[in-house]
């Protein structure tokens, strides 16, 4: 009987480490995003409108600006951006649109995930408005231009001259039955 | 009053039971480990069966006897069923045999639980297996089951393959928690922490290591299990979450994985060759704390499995040179091998033949990995034929030549009586030569770009790829040697001493051959 008391500490000690580290498994998903969005790594952008007023414009730099749209597999609406890309100087505001039409017979919901490359770019890649911060709803056969407004930080480090926008455009009207629910109501 | 006392003395030395409640109800850890060797055999021959089939199709170019749907269910289930099912029960089975023998222990610490951690496997792998009779066919995405292929992508059977890793999980950290709780309470008297046999010393590391990470795969498949059935969104962009973290958890778990699967081979090697140099192992103490050093740099390698993610350039150096760490400690033990050997009075009996095939081989498989080190090189060699050959240059050679070496090494306090000498040495050459023949080819076709996990390939591979298929047959039939050399081995043979090695020491010798059912009811006394 001695050595099982004996054996209470340590394995009590054990279980609760392995409990500890089933718990540090989903503390990493937090933990990612933290360390993604602190060191601007990954080519994630801010999912909130940037706020801050840029002071300067640098004249000096210009930068060229590419958009690409995609759709995610089994997404069927027609997503693509007004132009291709933009020239622009750091520190200006610019807008692009993007274009999204539903040709389907159904209301949907739908998620545009944004990504920057280079990704150390993307820190100072900032939005101030952006169809990305919400879902879209689509009746059947409804288009939308959907605009996004941003603006390039002075401080991009300079051997950055050309940066990529992509979206990649989900359906998640399974995922949103509220929306897609107050969208079918009124549709009919 | 004697009758009383009879009865008294028959419940305290009484032997196995009879008949097969025997096995399903067993708590004796002699039982137990022989439980877990044959069962990590079984699988070692499924999963070896399957290898043959993905070996068969990549024969010649061109597809000929599987669909791919097929072959990347063959490769995905190889990969699982040989981790979980083969390489790691087989390292529990042996802790569980030889570690209270080494240590002077009466039994396991947990006896009970013991039993039960080993009867989950059977369920765990019951349960992988027959997703493969399943609509939709089993796992296809890789023993790496990276999300979304995973998730999104997986065939509806993925439920099941997420169960059986989970049960397969709870049995290792069971495994683990009694194999520490073993070795920290249950020394003999004078057995200190440094006078532990090295067998010992590299499960302890390995088994923390298991309580450390294990839980994270039981995380990630869970976060699977969620995204698939409750509509999170761990890896899936639309909701917010991000396939690259699967990745990341992923290989948090995974690279202190792959020692769990080299550190208890580290350790029986390291008992083989002193005794077959009949010379001290050269370097105790520094084997001890290069053990210590690769388990935890194993913490802070993972990304290095995924460099091609675009990670950015400080990450890829950090991962890089931490990578490249681990050589150092791996090298002490190297040089400690060859050091234990080097004027020693060698003989060449089977155990010693594949331990020292492992030092060679296994330092082979250790420089393709320092090759696959260096961040920009990888750029080339990721997701190729050259990983493979890396992977199955440590594992092969270095996992179960190290278990084989055990199993030769220990077969005689087993079952009493000697293996077949002849038989074994025909085992180990055939057993080279088949593995060399199979996977360093691999090397050259990985270096020249064929990818991993496809079932077809460019003509150009071909003489190479047919050798690699001629090797692999060859390692394939030879195991079936093997389990005639074991059987016969327990059937009859040569009586066995209580220590038929010349060299060999530590308290498991000093018990009679076999080992009786109960050894060291009265711990011994280690000076």
């Amino acid at each position: 009987m001695s050595e099982q008391q004996s054996n209470k500490p340590v394995v009590t000690r054990l279980v609760l480490t392995v409990i500890g580290m089933f718990a540090f498994g989903f503390l990493m998903v937090p933990l990612y995003d933290v360390m993604c969005d602190a060191l601007g790594i990954n080519g994630k952008t801010s999912g909130t409108a940037y706020r801050q007023e840029v002071e300067h414009i640098d004249e000096s730099r210009t930068l060229r600006v590419q958009f690409v749209a995609t759709r995610a597999q089994g997404m069927a609406w027609d997503f693509n951006p007004d132009a291709e890309q933009l020239s622009l100087h750091p520190g200006e505001t610019r807008e692009m649109l993007f274009y999204a039409h539903n040709p389907t017979d159904r209301p949907m919901v739908a998620q545009a995930i944004p990504s920057v490359s280079p990704a150390k770019a993307a820190a100072y890649f900032h939005k101030t408005e952006c169809f990305c911060f919400t879902q879209q709803v689509l009746q059947p056969g409804e288009s939308v231009e959907m605009p996004v407004r941003f603006i390039v930080d002075p401080a991009l480090p300079t051997d950055v001259k050309h940066l990529t926008l992509a979206y990649t455009l989900f359906d998640v009207s399974e995922r949103m039955p509220d929306k897609l629910a107050s969208a079918s109501a009124q549709a009919h | 009053m004697s009758a009383v006392i009879d009865t008294h003395h028959h419940d305290h030395a009484h032997g196995p039971a009879k008949g097969l409640m025997r096995w399903v109800l067993t708590t004796n850890h002699k039982d137990i480990g022989s439980m877990y060797l044959w069962f990590s055999f079984a699988m070692f021959l499924l999963g070896g069966s399957m290898a043959m089939v993905i070996r068969a199709e990549l024969f010649q170019p061109g597809l000929q006897l599987v669909q791919p749907e097929f072959f990347n269910q063959m490769t995905t289930t190889h990969g699982l069923i040989m981790v979980f099912g083969a390489v790691m029960p087989a390292f529990v089975g042996l802790a569980n045999w030889m570690i209270p023998l080494m240590i002077g222990a009466p039994d396991m610490a947990l006896p009970r639980m013991n039993n039960f951690s080993f009867w989950l496997l059977p369920m765990a792998f019951g349960l992988l297996v027959s997703t493969l009779f399943m609509e939709g066919g089993g796992p296809n995405f890789g023993w790496t089951f990276y999300a979304p292929l995973s998730t999104t992508y997986a065939p509806p059977s993925v439920t099941f393959f997420i169960f059986a890793i989970h049960l397969a999980g709870i049995s290792s950290i069971m495994g683990a928690i009694n194999i520490i709780a073993t070795i920290l309470n249950l020394r003999a008297p004078g057995m200190t922490l440094m006078k532990m046999p090295l067998f010992v010393w590299t499960w302890l590391i390995t088994a923390f290591l298991l309580i450390a990470v294990m839980p994270v795969l039981a995380g990630v498949v869970t976060m699977m299990l969620m995204d698939i059935h409750f509509g999170t969104s761990f890896f899936n962009a639309a909701g917010g979450g991000d396939p690259v973290m699967f990745q990341h958890i992923f290989w948090f778990f995974g690279h202190p994985e792959v020692y769990i699967m080299i550190l208890p081979a580290f350790g029986a090697v390291s008992q083989i060759i002193p005794a077959f140099s009949r010379k001290p192992l050269f370097g105790y103490t520094s084997m001890v704390y290069a053990t210590a050093a690769i388990a935890f740099l194993s913490f802070i390698v993972w990304a290095h499995h995924m460099f091609t993610v675009g990670i950015p350039i400080t990450g890829e150096l950090f991962f890089m040179y931490a990578t490249m760490l681990i050589a150092v400690p791996t090298g002490v033990k190297v040089f400690n091998w060859v050091s234990t050997m080097f004027r020693g009075a060698l003989t060449f009996e089977a155990p010693m033949l594949f331990a020292v095939a492992f030092v060679i081989l296994f330092t082979i498989g250790g420089f393709s990995g320092l090759m696959l080190a260096i961040a920009p090189a990888d750029f080339q060699y990721h997701d190729t034929y050259f990983v493979v050959a890396h992977f199955h240059y440590v594992l092969v050679p270095g996992a179960i030549f190290g278990i084989f070496a055990s199993a030769y090494y220990w077969l005689p306090k087993w079952t009493g009586h000697m293996y077949d000498e002849t038989l074994a040495k025909t085992h180990f050459w055939m057993s080279f030569i088949g593995m060399n023949l199979a996977f360093f080819p691999m090397h050259f076709v990985g270096l020249a770009g064929m990818p991993r996990r496809i079932p077809d390939y460019n003509v150009m591979f071909a003489n190479f790829n047919m050798i690699s298929s001629v090797g692999a047959f060859m390692f394939g039939v030879t195991q079936l040697l093997f389990l005639f050399i074991v059987i016969k081995c327990i059937k009859g043979g040569t009586k066995a001493a209580a220590n038929p090695w010349e060299g060999a020491e530590g308290l498991e010798w000093t018990v009679p051959s076999p080992a009786p059912y109960h050894t060291f009811t009265t711990p011994p006394e280690v000076k």
